[in-house]
């Protein structure tokens, strides 16, 4: 393929890595920035959002559309309800120190790792997408008549995977709202900022705790539904996804809502762009050092503040 | 006051001696498999201690440790593999290469800290395990290679022999334990603490807190790669998942679970999660819920670890 | 193309009983093992008559301990799971027919985490701490070549079922065997003739970067060229990776034909993908079934698969002309003629290689008999007797096919079969012989002592 129409191709993919990706360190984000805690087992939150929109898709057994709005609108909530209840079971209880939380998620990611594989079983199974469509995309040439669109080889990408994209826009949005424009983003914040002022404010932590681990696991089930057409919902599928939205909260400034998306676009986009030069082992090693580097000379992420 | 200290050092001393007198006596009683268990836990163990210089006396926590023991596997296996060397030089060349790999890696990471250091370790540390699998040629990738029991020979002395492998095991976890306790017992190990507890305040004390840290990582890098290089030697075998992700989570793991900032409990912490897992999985096949289960219970009931709450209720001497 | 080992017709219209009588009567038919001739008949002779064979055993009625390392979680537990019904159908069938030397075979089975540190550990304790007779099982070559050189040291055979070309490649010990089923090698080799004659000269070759996929490149370009192809490209994927589009635009346009492997839980994102992106102009594929292994052929984004060709170690759907072998093997297993589970039609099997299980326990079978293997101390007999073993027909006991096993390689040698996606079903093209698959020698591990 020629270099142009792959770079839009790079760019596309890159897109849809992002948009999970920002959805899910979003999730993250939230849960490190007002709790302060390292949730380890937030990539597992992802996986029973795939894993649940499977058995959900499969119980309703109607169109594709209908299954998948089910698992939409069900795997989320109950996801985060799960979380929450995590929350108050285990980390509450750990109060929330940061080296005790770490060991306690990895007990977490132990425990619904083997439920899943005991229930759900090690197959890495697909929800059918509600609309799958190959879309080919054009691309400009200059001709001896001047510029002409064409249709280069491979050059799509699905009526789905734009549709991700577009989801991730509208849900971000609405996240910001949340956190910008309510009382209960309102909370949050003043939570973030000072937990122990908030608590003197009469803001009840506990909840607002519990709820912000529940939120931030919701949102990693969402990413996971949401991919569950392109990729299969599988036990193992967590660990990656976890990663990603780690580096990506740290490079976007811890607490800042902003730069975890931006983050999230620089990471999905350059994975995409530079497997365009390099071959893919080596595309992989350039993109994590990458991320070395920019933490090594801002060592506060992007958009971080100093000791913050 | 320092007739006080005198008789903690002394009785500290005798505790880590003991044990290893004890670890030398089980070596006659023990059965087989468990005895096998043993001399895998003492050089995992020996990670564990490197990854406590940094994490539990430092306050560094590294999620790239494995780099380090997979600079020590490779550096020992390769130059077996494909130079031909005998043990003594490659287990030299792998603490080599673990000591400028930790090196080159304190110089960039240290100019972050906290989560940024967490980050910066773990891509360093996910290159190095895409490096292993990108020069496959040599590497084997994933897959790995074997060392031949041929090459598994230190001064005459057969490795692959249990006896041997035990005391070799033993010998390496021996001298970790000792380096660890003089290091903590120095005014380095002081420094690092003070470090650990209040940076701003050891700076103002006039300590090069940048050296004191670098060489922390150095010392934990170069210990991670000795057990690495002793892993591949003592067990024929060197592959890339020992450069992944999750033996780097393993130390932390380990050195959380037995007590941070104590000198056995890294040891225990191995040997606890080691036992953990073997012995559930005899019992059922959903061993990672016990697992599990018992993370949780033991983040609830002993949040400083065991040696680490054995130190808090009994022992305030504990190194 | 039809099976090169087909039996005459009236031979397959056995039932399913005669089938398992046959079997019974000659475990060992073509162990040509001359010194332990007489072993071997004994053995024949006691297990032809079960009653004798379960209750007149002499020595011991203890059971015969075998060490199952599987795959229960970590990336290899799909393939785990059907290792171990094959395994347990497999035993089960040992057992009712008489056992091994008149005693009961009792499987020890437990997790590696698809793990070489732990899969060492699962040997050792194994030979330690079960007391097992020989350790089995094993399918992910790094956690066979982890574990090898424990199996060596404390000197337990340690027959593996992973098609990797590690025991071939003399990197192992004499310990390990690989009776029961081929090696990447001899798979991959096998395919070139067929790809370049039927589907094109230029081949652009997709696989992941690491030692499997390195292994399908060498082998793969080695012998195209020796076919007059050309590997046109050849693009490794990173084994972490989860989505693929931005890989395939590396396909030279020129490409006649796309070979393609992959393993671990992506596979069906890299197939799909791979259809999103060709749309309707795609060249020829190729593929490995491990590339779809344990994977509905049915799911959503597959159609586009229709016509394209695959190699199977086994073909997972019943063919036309199906074996009564395999009908029974089938049966034991609980495999209906899709390759799915008999209980749910969604649990498809990873029947391409799972067989190797079975196979590899009979040879562990017939081995047993022939050197009259009565405890730890005759594992080295166990070792030899294996090692003398060459042909192996197609039969029960062999339902994927007739084997040559190279004693001196530890390594069995067999059929490869290419299907070709028709209505959704995988249906038979092309059987490759047994001589397609061969290589010269690597090693010699009888030379060395035990």
């Amino acid at each position: 393929m020629e270099l142009g129409p792959y770079l839009i191709l790079g760019l596309l993919e890159g897109l849809v890595t992002a948009a999970v990706l920002s959805l899910m360190a979003l999730g993250l984000s939230l849960v490190f920035g007002v709790m302060r805690v390292v949730n380890v087992a937030h990539g597992e939150f992802f996986m029973v959002g795939a894993v649940l929109a499977w058995i959900i898709a499969n119980a309703v057994d109607s169109h594709p559309a209908v299954n998948f709005l089910a698992a939409l609108l069900l795997a989320p909530p109950a996801t985060a309800l799960l979380a929450a209840i995590a929350d108050r079971l285990v980390l509450k209880r750990v109060a929330y120190d940061p080296e005790r939380t770490i060991v306690a998620t990895i007990g977490l990611l132990y425990i619904i790792q083997q439920v899943t594989l005991m229930t759900y079983g090690p197959d890495a199974r697909p929800v059918e997408a509600p609309f799958n469509h190959r879309l080919s995309i054009p691309f400009v040439e200059w001709t001896e008549s001047g510029m002409a669109l064409y249709w280069p080889w491979g050059l799509g990408t699905t009526s789905y995977k734009l549709a991700v994209i577009g989801a991730a826009v509208l849900l971000l949005g609405a996240i910001w709202l949340l956190m910008t424009r309510t009382r209960i983003g309102l909370v949050m914040r003043a939570t973030q900022l000072d937990s122990e002022m908030a608590r003197a404010f009469a803001v009840p932590v506990d909840r607002v705790y519990a709820a912000v681990f529940g939120l931030g696991a919701g949102l990693a089930a969402l990413a996971g539904v949401l991919i569950v057409p392109i990729q299969q919902a599988h036990y193992l599928m967590g660990h990656d996804p976890l990663l990603l939205s780690f580096i990506v909260v740290i490079i976007g400034g811890l607490g800042s809502l902003p730069g975890t998306v931006v983050a999230a676009l620089l990471i999905g986009i350059s994975d995409g762009m530079i497997s365009v030069f390099f071959t893919p082992t080596l595309a992989k090693i350039i993109a994590t050092l990458g991320v070395a580097f920019v933490l090594i000379f801002r060592p506060q992420g992007l958009f971080g503040r100093k000791g913050l | 006051m320092s007739m006080f200290l005198g008789s903690n050092l002394r009785k500290s001393w005798t505790l880590h001696i003991g044990v290893i007198i004890l670890l030398f006596a089980l070596q006659f009683i023990l059965p087989a498999y468990h005895h096998g268990n043993l001399a895998r836990i003492m050089v995992l163990a020996c990670y564990a201690m490197g990854y406590n210089i940094l994490f539990g006396y430092t306050g560094l926590l590294s999620l790239g440790h494995a780099l380090f023991f997979a600079a020590g596997m490779y550096g020992m296996s390769l130059t077996v593999q494909h130079l031909g060397w005998s043990a003594g030089p490659a287990l030299l060349a792998g603490l080599a290469a673990g000591f400028a790999v930790a090196l080159a890696i304190g110089l960039l990471a240290l100019r972050t800290a906290g989560v940024a250091f967490m980050i910066v370790t773990l891509m360093f540390a996910q290159a190095g395990y895409l490096a292993a699998l990108y020069f496959g040629e040599y590497t084997r990738g994933d897959e790995g290679f074997v060392i031949q029991q041929s090459f598994r020979q230190l001064a005459g002395v057969n490795l692959a022999d249990p006896t041997n492998r035990y005391f070799a095991a033993l010998a390496l976890f021996a001298i970790c334990v000792v380096v660890s306790l003089r290091v903590v017992q120095a005014g380095f190990g002081r420094v690092l603490v003070a470090i650990r507890e209040n940076e701003e305040r050891t700076r103002m004390l006039g300590y090069d807190i940048h050296r004191h840290k670098l060489a922390a990582v150095v010392l934990s890098g170069t210990m991670s790669a000795a057990a690495g290089a002793a892993y591949g030697l003592l067990f024929g075998y060197a592959g890339a998942t020992f450069a992944s992700v999750q033996y780097s989570i393993f130390p932390l793991l380990w050195v959380l679970l037995g007590g941070a900032g104590t000198i056995l409990g890294p040891f225990v912490g191995t040997l606890f999660m080691f036992y953990l897992i073997d012995l559930s999985s005899e019992l059922t096949t959903a061993y990672m819920l016990i697992a599990g289960f018992a993370l949780v219970m033991l983040t609830l009931f002993a949040p400083q670890g065991l040696v680490g709450e054995l130190r808090r209720r009994a022992l305030r001497w504990l190194p | 193309m039809t099976r090169t080992t087909e039996k005459p017709a009236a031979e397959n219209a056995v039932t399913n009983e005669a089938v398992t009588n046959e079997a019974v009567k000659r475990p060992n038919r073509r162990t040509a093992l001359k010194t332990l001739a007489a072993t071997t008949a004994l053995a024949a002779a006691a297990s032809s008559m079960p009653l004798f064979g379960r209750y007149g055993q002499v020595q011991s009625s203890e059971p015969i301990k075998i060490g199952f390392q599987v795959h229960r979680t970590g990336i290899g537990a799909a393939y785990g799971r059907w290792y171990d019904r094959t395994t347990k159908a497999a035993v089960k069938k040992i057992n009712d027919e008489g056992g091994i030397n008149g005693r009961p075979v009792e499987i020890v089975a437990e997790d590696d985490g698809t793990d070489p540190k732990r899969g060492a550990e699962v040997v050792e304790k194994m030979a330690t701490q079960h007391g097992c007779d020989i350790a089995f099982g094993t399918l992910f070559s790094h956690v066979v070549i982890g574990s090898a050189p424990r199996a060596g040291e404390l000197k337990i055979p340690y027959f593996v079922v992973s098609e990797g070309h590690h025991v071939a490649s003399g990197m192992l010990n004499r310990y390990t065997l690989q009776p029961g089923i081929t090696d990447v090698k001899s798979q991959v080799q096998a395919m070139a003739p067929f790809v370049n004659s039927t589907l094109g000269k230029k081949v652009t070759m997709i696989y992941p970067d690491f030692a499997f996929g390195h292994d399908h490149r060498d082998y793969f370009s080695a012998a195209v060229a020796a076919q007059g192809g050309d590997v046109v490209a050849k693009i490794a994927i990173p084994p972490t990776e989860t989505s693929f589009t931005k890989y395939f635009p590396k396909i030279p346009r020129n490409t006649d034909v796309i070979y393609h492997v992959m393993v671990g839980p992506a596979v069906l994102t890299f197939v799909k993908e791979m259809g999103e992106f060709f749309g309707n102009s795609r060249p020829e594929i190729f593929g490995f079934i491990d590339s779809l292994e344990a994977v509905d052929l049915a799911s959503p984004g597959l159609e586009f698969l229709e016509g394209t060709y695959f190699w199977e170690g086994n073909p997972r759907y019943a063919q036309a002309n199906q074996s009564d072998y395999d009908k029974a093997y089938r049966k034991a297993v609980g495999v209906d003629a899709n390759g799915a589970s008999v209980s749910d039609p969604k649990d498809v099997s990873t029947y391409a290689h799972m067989f190797g299980c079975w196979e590899t326990l009979h040879i562990v079978k017939a081995g047993m008999e022939a050197s009259g293997y009565a405890g730890a101390g005759d594992r080295a007999k166990l070792i030899e007797a294996v090692e003398s073993m060459t042909s192996m027909p197609h039969s029960y006991a062999h339902p994927q096919g007739a084997k040559e096993f190279n004693g001196k390689t530890h390594q069995t040698f067999g059929h490869q079969y290419i299907t070709k996606v028709e209505n959704g079903r995988l249906v038979l093209a092309h059987t490759t012989s047994i001589e397609d698959t061969y290589y010269p020698d690597e090693t010699d591990y009888t030379k060395q002592s035990f």
